[in-house]
Order: structure tokens, then C-alpha cells, then sequence
């Protein structure tokens, strides 16, 4: 079994009075898929955006490729590091957070021709490449006022493509999206998966979950209740808080 | 010559005179330019053709041109057809006036803003065109807007100060007073902006308050 | 309603106009150098930075211009400062129009949506970065109305250099009011020329606006 590519390790973090996550261990393998499912509150957002430093942890240990993400540095030593870091490590957001000032394809070069200085041409073949791959490629000179939910995600996942990650992180990735337009968003993460894509998925999908998962973590009140594969999971429950989840899962869904 | 504040003091009650009558004139301005402001406001949107194009006309006049030109128009120009104001007066009329325009842009907008559905309910219920609006869109829209009338009342104390160009003796005059006496310009120019500001602090907590008692009933 | 008169004050009126078009357009300017030092200094790290770019804002945005233009004109000498007065009223204006544009500016930076800062940071891209390339372009775009609101409230706020013997449109119409005993008829000569340059920058702020607007 190979090395995990992360590692967290009893990691605390607070906003003001509350605690949002109490003591998380949790490890990803490279190439795997990690689920993570639970309810709105349940800390799996936060957990998500600790991984890439955009929220700050209060105690524990994040590992990244071998090196302790939250380590001990100066303000300006940690924000060079933070820029590189990041690099390795896409995220996909419910908002998408495309920036409307830029066309499409701008969305997707710009990161990798400031950061990576690659030249215009070579950003334009990964950004096509990824274009392609999310089938947005004709779409690459629009701008993102004039593209639907499901077609601005699957440019925002190509942009987190573009600096070639190590890491795929989706927070929520389809809760924002009409109904008709969940689809074509799952295709593409489904085909990531196959490609040996490292991927952590924050999602109410339970549907989309149970077929693209290596592995479920259900979280509850900010600490992790149980894990395992999908059929262990939605199958045969251990937990009785993961039972009540389900439970009220798949009744709201039978209505 | 060089700076030497100890002079002020004595001419203290002098400045705080101006102070008054500044309070006074703000006051009396701000009260009529909210009325005015309304009338305007409502003006704009009535259903005679002529009312609103006239309104429009005046608004779009007294927006576009500065507060100083409107006060000597008020206090020569009235002249002309025999009214004789004395300055103070012209000076709360051109004030009032000059801000009421801004003020019905506001409540214009804050009316505009009221959902319809409080508009057809008042309606259905039987309630006429006039009473709909006077009962019921124009107090929300009043009070939606607050917080952009109270920044045109502040607006309005500032441009208070240029009533002084036709001699009324509030601040701003008064502090001449002070200056011609002791030749002594930045301490009392000084000391009368420190005056303006804490007017303007009063000013704005007052205005919190109202917007904090009317939150009471929303 | 004597017409002859007015069309006998315009030639002069209008050279008056000019002038308060001209220091307009110079203080509208150095309002937007000051009211961008001024904003950026407003979301410094160190509070040392911070605090005067506040009680800057506090102070100009919280008295009479007039009053700031006599502190400048009338009390400039006495620390120093010693300037004509075409000077000192671009100046005196700029530094007033400057705090109500730093606002401007402010809230135009505030209001770029938090998520796209995140997205920018989360590709690698450092403060620096994501303040060039994505707050700045969307910022400069939202605050083009209101810096056009100030500007237009900066020219009709020009009149109070009159007051220190800047000879711009409103103190020749007052000139002419005093000599003529027609102030009716010169206000309206003087109104006509302000609305004429209100309104031409009020349009050429909506046309810039509707050029670069973004359908977000």
C-alpha cells in the first residue's frame, strides 16, 4: 500500500466560541477517492479548506507529500510557501468563483503563465487539453456571465486542472446547480476518478458517492463517526448516528 | 505671524453663538427639506402628466447646480418680485430646497423599492391610491431609505456654512468675526471645524438612534 | 424677463465656466491620487498606516469644505504655506474630494466577491497576485459611478473658491447679480452653463460605465 499523500492528525479548529472540528484523524492515498458526507454543520466544508490553508487549524498536524503543512514559519516565509503549496493542490468551490473579467480560457491560463511562467503557448495546449477534457472546449472564448451553472464548474474544475495538482479538492461541487445540470458535472469528476486523480469530495450526493468512492468518512458534529468502503457504509452501518443519517437521507429523497 | 491658540478661548462664546444659529438653521432646513422631499417624491410619481414633468424639471435644476448659486437667486432674486428676505430666511429656503430635491430622489427610489405586494394587499383591502401610499408604502419607504437621508443631513449641516457668504452670523461667520479682531485665521478656522465635527457626531449618533427606535417595529 | 442681458453676460459667463472646468478636471485628479493612497492605506497590516488614512477620511469627509479651504488660504501662512489662490482652491478641493473617493474606492474593493479571492489563492496565487489580477480589474470597473457621483459633487463644490477670488463661474454671476440687479436672469444664464457641464459628465460616466460593465 502505498504512502498516504496526506495526512491529518488530530486536527482542532474553532471560530471564536465554537468548535467546528474536534480531533480529526484522517489519511488519503494517492489516487484515491475520499468522500466525505455528512450533514450541513458537520464540519466537512472546514475540514476541506484546511487541507489548502484557506482556513487555519488551532491544533493538530496536517502532512502534505511529506512535509507538515501548518508548520511554524515566519508571516512572509509562510506566504511563499502557502503559494507554492497551493499549486499542488486544486479546488473546486459551490460558487465556482470564476472571475467574470476574464474569458474562459484567461480563467484557465492565468495561473499557469504568472505562476508557473509558462509561455502563451504552452498554457494554451494544457488549457485546451482540460477544456477538452470537461467538453467545454468550444465554449473557451465566452465569458462567464454567458455560461450556465454546470458549464461555468466544469471550467473551473479545468482551471484547477491547469496547475496540474496533485490533489483534486471538491467542496460541494454540484449543491449550487440546478437539478438537469448535476450531471455533467459528475461525468467529469467520474472521469478524473479514472484517470488516477487523488480526489477529496465534499457532497450530499449520496447516489453519486456510493459510485465514484473509494472510500466514505461521515462526519458529524466536527469529528469523524465512521468509515469505509461504499457498500460498508450505506449496506451495513455500524454507527448509530451514520443509521439516523441515511435514514433521514433516503426518506427525504423518497418523497 | 505663527500659530497661538490660547487666543481662543475668549472668543468662545462668540464662536458658540455662530453654533447656535448654525443648529438652527440646519434644523429648520433639514425638517423642511424632508417635507419638501416628500412632496417632491410623491410629486414625481403622481398620474398627472404635468405635475410630474414640472417636478422633474425643478429637481433636475436644483440638482445640477450648486447650493451657493440657489442662495443668491433666493436672496437677490426674490427681491425681484418684491419679496425682501431677510438672510437667515433665505438661507433655510435655499437649503430646504436644495436638499429636498436630493431627499425625493432618495424616497422616490425607497418607494420604489416597497414590494408591490404590500401595494395590491392595501388595495384589495379597499383602501384608495392616496391612503395606499400614505398609510402604507411611504412609511416603509421612510424607512428603508433612512440611512441615505440622514447622510444628505449631514450633507446639509457642511453646506450650512456657505449661508455666511450672505451674512448670517452663524459659525462660519462668526469665526470670521473672531478673525477679523485678532488676525489670527488657522486657529479659529481650527477650532470652528472641530465645532463642525462634533455637530457632525452628534449629528449622525442622533441619527442611529431614530434608525435604531423605528428597527423596533419592523 | 430681459434676454438681451443674458445674451450679453454669456461670453463672459462662459470664459468663467472654464475656469471652473478647469479646476474641476485638475482636483478631480488629485482627489484620485489622494483617495487611492488613501483607500489602500485603509487596508494596511500595520495600524500606524491605518489610523491616519482613517482620521484623514474622518476629518475631510466630516467638515465644511469651506472651512478646509480657509484653513489652507487664510491659514496657511502662518504654518507656512503660502499660496495663490488658483492653488489653493484645486488643492483645498482635491484633498476634500480625495477622502470622499478614498470611500469610493474602498467600497469598490469590498464589494469584489470574497470567493474569487479564494479561487485566486487557492491556483497559488500570492496577495500581491490576486490584488493585480483580480481585485483591481473588477474594483476599478464598480467604482466608476460613484468616483462620477463625486466628480459631479466636486464641480458644483468648486463655487467655494469664489470665496477666495478665484474668478470661476459663479462669483462672475454674482458680479454681474450685484450690477445689474437682474439675478434671475443671471441665474439662469449660469444655471444653463453648470447643467450643460454636469450633464456632459454625467454622460460620459454612463457611457464609460456601460463599456466596462461586467454581467456578473
Amino acid at each position: 500500500m502505498k504512502k498516504p499523500i496526506i495526512t491529518i492528525k488530530n486536527l482542532h479548529k474553532h471560530f471564536g466560541e465554537l468548535e467546528v472540528l474536534k480531533g480529526i484523524n484522517m489519511e488519503v492515498r494517492p489516487a484515491e477517492i475520499v468522500v466525505v458526507i455528512g450533514s450541513s454543520g458537520s464540519g466537512k466544508s472546514t475540514l476541506l479548506r484546511t487541507i489548502n490553508q484557506l482556513e487555519e487549524i488551532n491544533e493538530g498536524e496536517i502532512w502534505f507529500d511529506g512535509e507538515m503543512v501548518n508548520k511554524k514559519q515566519s508571516y512572509s516565509k509562510r506566504e511563499k510557501y502557502l503559494n507554492k503549496l497551493r499549486q499542488h493542490i486544486g479546488m473546486v468551490f459551490q460558487h465556482f468563483n470564476l472571475f467574470p473579467h476574464l474569458t474562459a480560457l484567461e480563467n484557465i491560463t492565468m495561473a499557469p503563465k504568472l505562476l508557473k511562467k509558462l509561455s502563451e503557448k504552452e498554457a494554451l495546449r494544457i488549457a485546451e487539453r482540460n477544456l477538452e477534457k470537461v467538453g467545454m472546449l468550444d465554449w473557451k472564448d465566452y465569458y462567464p456571465s454567458r455560461l450556465s451553472g454546470g458549464q461555468k464548474q466544469r471550467i473551473a474544475i479545468a482551471r484547477a486542472l491547469s496547475m496540474e495538482p496533485k490533489v483534486m479538492l471538491f467542496d460541494e461541487a454540484t449543491s449550487a446547480l440546478d437539478p438537469e445540470l448535476v450531471d455533467e458535472v459528475n461525468r467529469v469528476m467520474k472521469k478524473l476518478a479514472t484517470e488516477n486523480m487523488t480526489m477529496i469530495i465534499v457532497t450530499h450526493e449520496m447516489n453519486f458517492a456510493k459510485d465514484v468512492a473509494d472510500r466514505i468518512v461521515f462526519m458529524d458534529e466536527g469529528v469523524v463517526v465512521e468509515e469505509g468502503t461504499p457498500e460498508e457504509i450505506f449496506s451495513n452501518p455500524k454507527n448509530e448516528r451514520t443509521r439516523t443519517f441515511l435514514f433521514n437521507y433516503l426518506n427525504r429523497g423518497a418523497l | 505671524m505663527s500659530l497661538d491658540f490660547s487666543i481662543v478661548p475668549s472668543f468662545l462664546d462668540m464662536l458658540f453663538e455662530g453654533a447656535m444659529w448654525t443648529f438652527f438653521l440646519t434644523v429648520l432646513s433639514i425638517i423642511f427639506s424632508l417635507i419638501f422631499g416628500t412632496f417632491f417624491a410623491i410629486m414625481q410619481l403622481s398620474r398627472y402628466r404635468l405635475f410630474k414633468f414640472f417636478t422633474r424639471f425643478f429637481v433636475w435644476i436644483f440638482m445640477g447646480t450648486p447650493l451657493l448659486l440657489q442662495v443668491y437667486l433666493i436672496y437677490f432674486g426674490l427681491v425681484q418680485i418684491g419679496l425682501n428676505l431677510n438672510a437667515f430666511t433665505a438661507g433655510v429656503i435655499a437649503l430646504s430646497l436644495h436638499f429636498s430635491v436630493y431627499n425625493s430622489d432618495i424616497i422616490r427610489s425607497g418607494i420604489f423599492a416597497v414590494d408591490k405586494g404590500h401595494f395590491e394587499a392595501s388595495r384589495s383591502l379597499g383602501l384608495s391610491h392616496s391612503q395606499t401610499m400614505r398609510k402604507v408604502v411611504v412609511p416603509q419607504a421612510l424607512h428603508m431609505v433612512m440611512p441615505a437621508l440622514g447622510n444628505m443631513m449631514i450633507a446639509l449641516l457642511k453646506e450650512s456654512s456657505l449661508i455666511s457668504i450672505i451674512g448670517v452670523m452663524e459659525l462660519t461667520l462668526s469665526a470670521q468675526r473672531a478673525i477679523s479682531e485678532t488676525f489670527h485665521p488657522f486657529e479659529f478656522y481650527v477650532t470652528a471645524a472641530a465645532i463642525y465635527y462634533i455637530f457632525n457626531l452628534m449629528l449622525e449618533w442622533a441619527i442611529k438612534n431614530v434608525e435604531a427606535r423605528s428597527a423596533k417595529y419592523r | 424677463m430681459d434676454f438681451e442681458l443674458i445674451l450679453r453676460v454669456f461670453p463672459f459667463l462662459f470664459k468663467a465656466a472654464l475656469v471652473t472646468v478647469h479646476v474641476s478636471v485638475l482636483s478631480i485628479c488629485l482627489g484620485l491620487v489622494i483617495g487611492s493612497i488613501s483607500a489602500a492605506a485603509n487596508f494596511s497590516r500595520y495600524s500606524f498606516v491605518r489610523w491616519p488614512a482613517r482620521f484623514y477620511v474622518s476629518f475631510f469627509r466630516g467638515t465644511p469644505a469651506l472651512i478646509q479651504l480657509f484653513i489652507l488660504y487664510f491659514g496657511g501662512p502662518q504654518i507656512g504655506i503660502n499660496l495663490e489662490p488658483m492653488a489653493a482652491g484645486v488643492i483645498g478641493l482635491g484633498i476634500n474630494i480625495g477622502a470622499y473617493m478614498s470611500e469610493s474606492i474602498r467600497g469598490a474593493i469590498i464589494a469584489v466577491d470574497k470567493g474569487q479571492i479564494e479561487a485566486g489563492r487557492s491556483l497559488g496565487l500570492g496577495k500581491l497576485q490576486v490584488q493585480r489580477k483580480i481585485i483591481i480589474p473588477q474594483a476599478a470597473r464598480l467604482m466608476i459611478r460613484p468616483i462620477g457621483v463625486n466628480s459631479i459633487g466636486l464641480i458644483k463644490g468648486s463655487v467655494i473658491v469664489s470665496t477666495i477670488s478665484v474668478i470661476e463661474l459663479t462669483f462672475t454671476a454674482h458680479r454681474f447679480i450685484s450690477s445689474t440687479y437682474k439675478p434671475f436672469e443671471l441665474f439662469i444664464a449660469a444655471s444653463a452653463l453648470y447643467l450643460v457641464i454636469v450633464s456632459i459628465v454625467s454622460f460620459i460616466v454612463d457611457r464609460l460605465d456601460e463599456h466596462f460593465a461586467l454581467e456578473v
